[in-house]
């Protein structure tokens, strides 16, 4: 222990754990481990060279080469290349210097085990859930509206992104919570940073819970809205879902695969029978719904679903929604694959440094990086990777593939629904992104908007316009904002080419729109209850009868609360004068980074505390990034003075348009919308400031915990204590030759001798 | 059939298993994949429960019938579901954007 002052601590050591001698090995011998990722056999250099030869000559193919166009499937090759060589290479980096896992320790799953909550879990069934849990509407949504800025900038993001910190942050939190007994983000955030900084961190996430789970709404509302196709089909899936429940309930309990293909059936079954009754008269008179009452009844719905017992809805629906996910990512990328569609969009575009892009304003720095914000860093991540994923891994060393291995797939959804974007065409991508206080909603306004836009190749017709309409069986696809739309058109143009040619184009169009609705409404549920739960712990602190959440009074009155926050934001969005998602999204994308700068500001704390200075800079960089970004662009939204950017900006050109006794002004054409105006970004500016002065504090007391750790030598942490484990599986996907060799001594146990397990 | 953990498994009315009729290799894999995909649905819960109480029973006489004896009986699968989603009911768990 010395005291030299400006000498490194010296890192913690893990605690001895001793083994039963009586049982094989429960971990690979390090030395074996070792020699096996050092050896270089011919066969493995020659593998690990044309994955890089093949993702350098795509990223030549994407970056550099300057053709008319691109194939799609260079972003393929150079995303997946890429993605391999930051697995093996920076996470292995990571596993080795930071996390420093042991499988000698037994994991909250097996220490733990209760056969229900904690119970051990085959490493590849939990990547699948914790890949369900993760992958949302975010990665699809946001490179879509990101392709405004061409498609170099949001891909280089989308790869980079997640290697260097995206990946990075699931894959600590995952591995911090599961050495806490899968304790959650706010409780690792007091437990780290203290009560100052734990309180922020707690309000913060309540708060950014209510607007992601609002915007997310605004997405749906905008992609049903005057559609008696979408409408139909997805409040079919409310029966369907009811069906489901019961069917699970009463009928056949546990049989989810057998559930959750009658549900699949039914849903294509309203999905078929969408188009059949959006072409009656009776189906378009009840089925058409302005914006206002389905945002409305999307409200009702959430309070309703919130409080109803998870089984009767939630859980099935869940059920329905992981099993279109999955399978229609499976099928995009085969269809990608296979149809590889040439890309006609610039690689940099002109608004990405004018900043004066209709889909969402703001200049590439910083508003690409909060547009895409899943995908490449999401900090929702950390609320799962802090949830059940830690409760149910099995060895410690299978984190790297489950956390930072799921979110590299998550980056894979975001890469192809870049690329569903942007292989529609230029025009009418922008027709069906400006909004409609641009386009004035019309075919004639949005063909005049966008060619006066004045890009080079882009010469939009209105029969373009009524063709694409007719082909998805919309009666118009003119500001169709959101990001969910664009990118069912662009599925559909992909998988009709793939699969039944353009008289299928309507049915994949409507097929994308329930996919991205279910998923949505998914989230929409689940984060509203999340967020109830919260409330009523905090509020337990002041009136200790709102901690029992069994008690009814107290369960409805907090989901009001929670439903009525981001209901408010909600019709705020589709009521607003100047489009709603261009102004609304970018509050999400900095929402959910400040999240990510939140949970990354409690691993610098933790890692710091683990005594590892020396590779500090693995979570300082990415942390570092998510501050630049968000605080500036929380910063412009504040103080910057053009109006399109600043909401301020904004609130003071509207009142003193009022003030001069003006009835309309910009794109509000009334006075009551220029009161809208004034009202909506008084209400998001005070939200900015809010987001940015928490993350400020949660990212301050995570520096002074760290200065403080140097200070005092710490080598503490707040783990749960070590226990020896008593069982053994492969950490990757694929079982390597050695612990294929330990895999086949513990399968050769006679059953008596085999420790108790909690599965197969 | 090996293992207590081969009865578990082939009672999964699962078709996958269906299609095994051929031997071997291919039994093995088409009963991993059923594995792999009853783990990935979730179905497969109500097994890794019993297998669980199983074991940690091992050695009672019978864990059934000592409901008394320091701990709870093993649930029926109806009783496993309901009390899943009950603790559902009050441990949400977020799905993502």
């Amino acid at each position: 222990m010395s005291s030299l002052s400006g000498t490194p601590p010296t890192p913690r050591e893990d605690p001895v754990v001793v083994q039963d001698p009586a049982l094989p090995p429960v971990s690979l011998d390090p030395a074996v481990l070792d020699s096996e990722s050092r050896t270089w056999t011919p066969a493995k250099i020659a593998l690990w060279a044309a994955i890089a030869l093949l993702g350098g000559v795509a990223w030549v193919m994407i970056a550099v080469v300057r053709g008319e166009t691109v194939n799609a499937i260079w972003f393929v090759f150079a995303s997946v290349c890429t993605y391999f060589i930051a697995y093996r290479f920076y996470s292995k980096f990571i596993e080795k210097h930071l996390i420093r896992p042991n499988d000698n320790r037994a994991t909250p799953a097996e220490y733990k085990a209760d056969g229900k909550d904690f119970a051990v879990t085959d490493r590849r069934v939990l990547y699948g859930h914790h890949f369900a849990a993760i992958a949302g509407a975010g990665p699809l949504v946001g490179p879509v509206l990101a392709a405004q800025m061409g498609y170099l900038p949001g891909t280089i993001w989308i790869i980079i992104g997640v290697i260097l910190a995206g990946a990075v942050q699931d894959y600590l939190i995952l591995f911090f919570s599961m050495r806490r007994g899968g304790r959650s983000l706010g409780q690792m955030a007091r437990d780290e940073l203290g009560v100052v900084g734990g309180t922020a961190a707690l309000i913060a996430t309540l708060t950014i819970m209510v607007i992601i789970v609002a915007i997310l709404a605004l997405v749906v509302v905008n992609a049903l809205a005057e559609s008696p196709w979408g409408v139909f089909s997805v409040s079919m899936t409310i029966p369907i879902a009811l069906l489901m429940g019961c069917y699970l309930r009463f009928l056949r309990p546990g049989k989810v695969t057998e559930v959750s293909i009658i549900g699949f059936v039914l849903l294509i079954a309203a999905i078929v029978g969408g188009g059949v009754i959006a072409e009656t008269e009776w189906g378009v008179a009840l089925f058409t719904v302005d914006k206002v009452p389905l945002a409305i009844g999307i409200i009702i719905y959430g309070f309703i679903a919130a409080v109803l017992p998870v089984w009767l809805l939630l859980a099935p629906r869940d059920y329905l929604s992981t099993f279109m996910k999955v399978g229609t990512i499976i099928m995009l990328a085969v269809a990608i694959i296979i149809v590889r569609p040439e890309i006609t969009v610039p690689a940099v575009s002109e608004f990405a440094r004018t900043g004066t892009g209709p889909v969402v304003a703001g200049s590439l720095f910083p508003f690409l990086f909060v547009t895409i914000a899943c995908g490449a860093l999401s900090g929702f991540h950390a609320l799962i990777a802090s949830g059940t994923t830690p409760k149910l891994v099995e060895k410690e060393r299978q984190t790297r593939f489950i956390g930072y291995g799921g979110m590299l797939m998550e980056s894979f959804v975001a890469i192809m629904a870049l690329v569903a974007a942007l292989s529609i065409d230029r025009g009418i991508y922008f027709a069906m992104n400006a909004s409609a206080a641009a386009t004035g909603g019309t075919v004639e306004g949005a063909v005049a908007f966008v060619n006066g836009l004045g890009m080079t190749g882009v010469n939009l017709t209105p029969e373009m316009l009524t063709q694409t309409a007719a082909n998805v069986g919309e009666e118009s696809i003119v500001s169709r904002t959101g990001g969910a739309p664009t990118l069912a058109v662009g599925l559909a143009n992909i998988m009709q080419q793939f699969i039944g040619g353009s008289g299928m184009m309507a049915f994949w169009y409507h097929f994308a729109i329930m996919f991205e609705a279910l998923f949505i409404l998914t989230a929409v549920d689940a984060g509203t209850r999340v967020a109830r739960f919260m409330l009523q712990d905090s509020l337990g602190n002041f009136i200790p009868r709102f901690k029992d959440t069994s008690w009814r009074v107290g369960a409805w009155v907090t989901t009001a609360i929670m439903v009525a926050a981001w209901g408010a934001v909600l019709i705020m969005g589709v009521t607003d004068p100047l489009g709603g998602i261009n102004t609304l999204f970018p509050l999400f994308g900095i929402a959910n980074q400040l999240l990510a700068a939140i949970a990354l500001a409690v691993c610098l704390a933790i890692v710091a505390k683990r005594g590892l200075f020396k590779y500090l800079w693995i979570v300082a960089l990415p942390l570092g990034f998510a501050a630049v970004v968000t605080i500036t662009a929380s910063f412009l939204k504040i103080f910057s003075s053009v109006p399109a950017v600043g909401y301020f900006a904004q609130n003071a050109a509207f009142r003193a348009a009022l003030d001069a006794g003006e009835t309309s002004f910009g794109t509000a054409a009334t006075e009551e919308a220029m009161r809208a105006v004034v009202r909506n970004t008084m209400v998001q500016g005070v939200l900015s400031i809010l987001f940015v002065s928490l993350a400020i504090i949660v990212i301050t007391t995570a520096i002074l915990a760290t200065i403080r750790a140097w200070r005092t030598r710490s080598n503490s942490s707040n783990e749960d204590t070590a226990v020896p484990s008593r069982r053994y599986a492969p950490a990757g996907f694929l079982p390597t030759r050695a612990e294929k060799e330990l895999e086949a001594t513990w399968a050769a146990l006679p059953p008596e001798s085999k420790p108790k397990r909690g599965s197969h | 059939m090996g293992g207590p953990s081969a009865g578990v498994q082939t009672e999964t009315g699962f078709p996958l298993t269906a299609l095994v009729g051929f031997g071997g290799k291919l039994r093995d894999t088409a009963r991993d994949a059923a594995r792999l995909w009853r783990g990935l649905t979730g179905e497969d819960a109500y097994d890794k429960y019993r297998a669980h109480f199983e074991a940690s029973h091992r050695g009672d006489s019978d864990a059934r019938s000592l409901p008394g004896s320091g701990g709870e009986a093993l649930m029926t699968e109806r009783e496993f579901w309901r009390d899943q989603s009950d603790r559902q009911d009050h441990n949400p768990q977020g799905r993502c954007c």
